[in-house]
């Protein structure tokens, strides 16, 4: 557990603690990380000042190396054919993730590009009950066979049954807190667990906690198996 | 140095495509990085008909979106560099790039003197391509595959039958050489 000086320097400073690791930020400045894992990394790093000054580094990393890669031939008339594009009403040819919806008032609890995922805040995700105190929600999300994206809420001071994952899981979180045998993790903090991490969660008792979770097990299993794969109920 | 002038001379060429739509600084920039493009996405495992498209479309969106280049930010390279990453994950992958809302509400800004505290852009970049030219091949090797293949470590290690351990460890004291040479306190200590 956090000691209570730096739990209150973290809730004045807003900024997390507990970051990801230096290869998911540098598979993700050079774009070779999946889509689910990515929406992971994206929402931590708009909470997370460090991380974006981090991902801003390893991306110049990325144009020291183009720069000095040897120039590959281009075909006739390339130069021509983008120069006869230039005037084009702009249909821009790289789409951005989705919509961008901007709600007005106070700040939105999910930061992008959660949000365009979820479309919306989380008043727009709609939750389903899995066991008794932890409500969950399917965000469509990259490939679904390689990976599953979800929204968890785990309702203030329950403990979540012992478990074991089945493939590696990122959670990270949006609003409250959880603790476990390796931390205390609170908003815009990411918890990385693999298959030989054991633990048994307890979400802080002044609030509901909500998090993003990402598990890369490949899901081949529907139905109740597919229950059984969630890995809070893996007992 | 011929490295910083040349880093001063792109970065001059985007900036006069942004404020002027100056065509020529535009034809200028495509002979310098649309080759450039094309051997990353070549590496990428585009065939060669691909690359020709995608280099297009970066080098028109190069032209359209010029204005939100800031050369306080990034060198040119870099900024170029995160067109075609993320039109590479795209035409490739068929997959979204998620990335943050610089003008998120929800998003934590950065602490005010933050800016202050790196060495410049330029300075930044000669030694960033010092550093890399500098690293020992096994991990100079490594670097480059994780940045010119649009593929995870996992993968990578297959290819280059190496434990996935042996390449994280790698690509960590890499980056580790790297960020040494971009802490502002080894500044002037270079050659």
């Amino acid at each position: 557990m956090m000691e209570p000086l730096d739990h209150f320097l973290q809730a004045a400073t807003m900024a997390p603690s507990h970051h990801p690791t230096e290869d998911l930020l540098l598979a993700y400045a050079a774009g070779g990380l999946d889509e689910a894992m990515s929406l992971v990394v994206a929402t931590h790093l708009a909470l997370c000042p460090r991380c974006r000054a981090e991902v801003t580094r390893l991306e110049a990393v990325g144009g020291a190396l183009i720069d000095d890669l040897a120039p590959a031939a281009l075909g006739a008339g390339t130069l021509e054919a983008v120069l006869a594009r230039l005037d084009e009403p702009s249909h821009d040819p790289i789409p951005l993730p989705v919509a961008r919806r901007r709600p007005a008032g106070p700040a939105p609890v999910l930061p992008e590009p959660l949000r365009s995922y979820v479309g919306g805040d989380i008043d727009r995700i709609g939750w389903s009950r899995t066991i008794p105190g932890l409500e969950e929600a399917d965000i469509v999300c990259g490939d679904r066979r390689r990976s599953r994206v979800r929204m968890m809420r785990i309702r203030g001071g329950m403990g979540m049954p012992r478990h074991t994952h089945h493939g590696n899981e990122l959670t990270l979180v949006l609003a409250g807190g959880f603790a476990d045998e390796t931390g205390h993790f609170l908003r815009g903090d990411l918890a990385v667990t693999d298959p030989s991490i054991d633990h048994r969660p307890v979400a802080d008792d002044d609030g509901d906690c909500i998090c993003l979770a990402v598990t890369d097990a490949p899901l081949r299993l529907t139905g109740r198996f597919l229950r059984l794969l969630n890995p809070f109920l893996r007992l | 140095m011929a490295q910083s002038a040349e880093i001063d001379r792109t970065n001059g060429l985007l900036l006069r495509v942004a404020r002027e739509h100056d065509r020529q600084a535009f034809v200028d920039l495509f002979h310098h990085f649309a080759p450039r493009l094309k051997s990353f996405l070549l590496k990428g495992g585009a065939d060669a008909g691909l690359a020709e498209e995608i280099v297009q479309d970066v080098m028109v969106t190069v032209w359209r979106r010029a204005g939100s280049f800031d050369p306080a930010l990034s060198a040119a390279g870099t900024w170029i560099f995160t067109i075609a990453r993320n039109r590479r994950i795209d035409r490739l992958r068929q997959e979204r790039r998620p990335e943050i809302d610089p003008d998120d509400p929800a998003l934590v800004p950065a602490p005010v003197n933050a800016a202050d505290e790196g060495m410049m852009i330029e300075e930044q970049s000669v030694r960033l391509h010092r550093a890399i030219r500098e690293l020992p091949a096994e991990q100079a090797e490594l670097l480059k595959m994780a940045y010119f293949q649009d593929k995870a470590h996992s993968a990578i290690a297959q290819e280059s039958n190496l434990p996935l351990g042996t390449v994280k460890s790698r690509l960590r004291l890499a980056l580790a050489r790297l960020r040494k040479a971009l802490d502002p306190a080894e500044l002037g200590g270079g050659a």
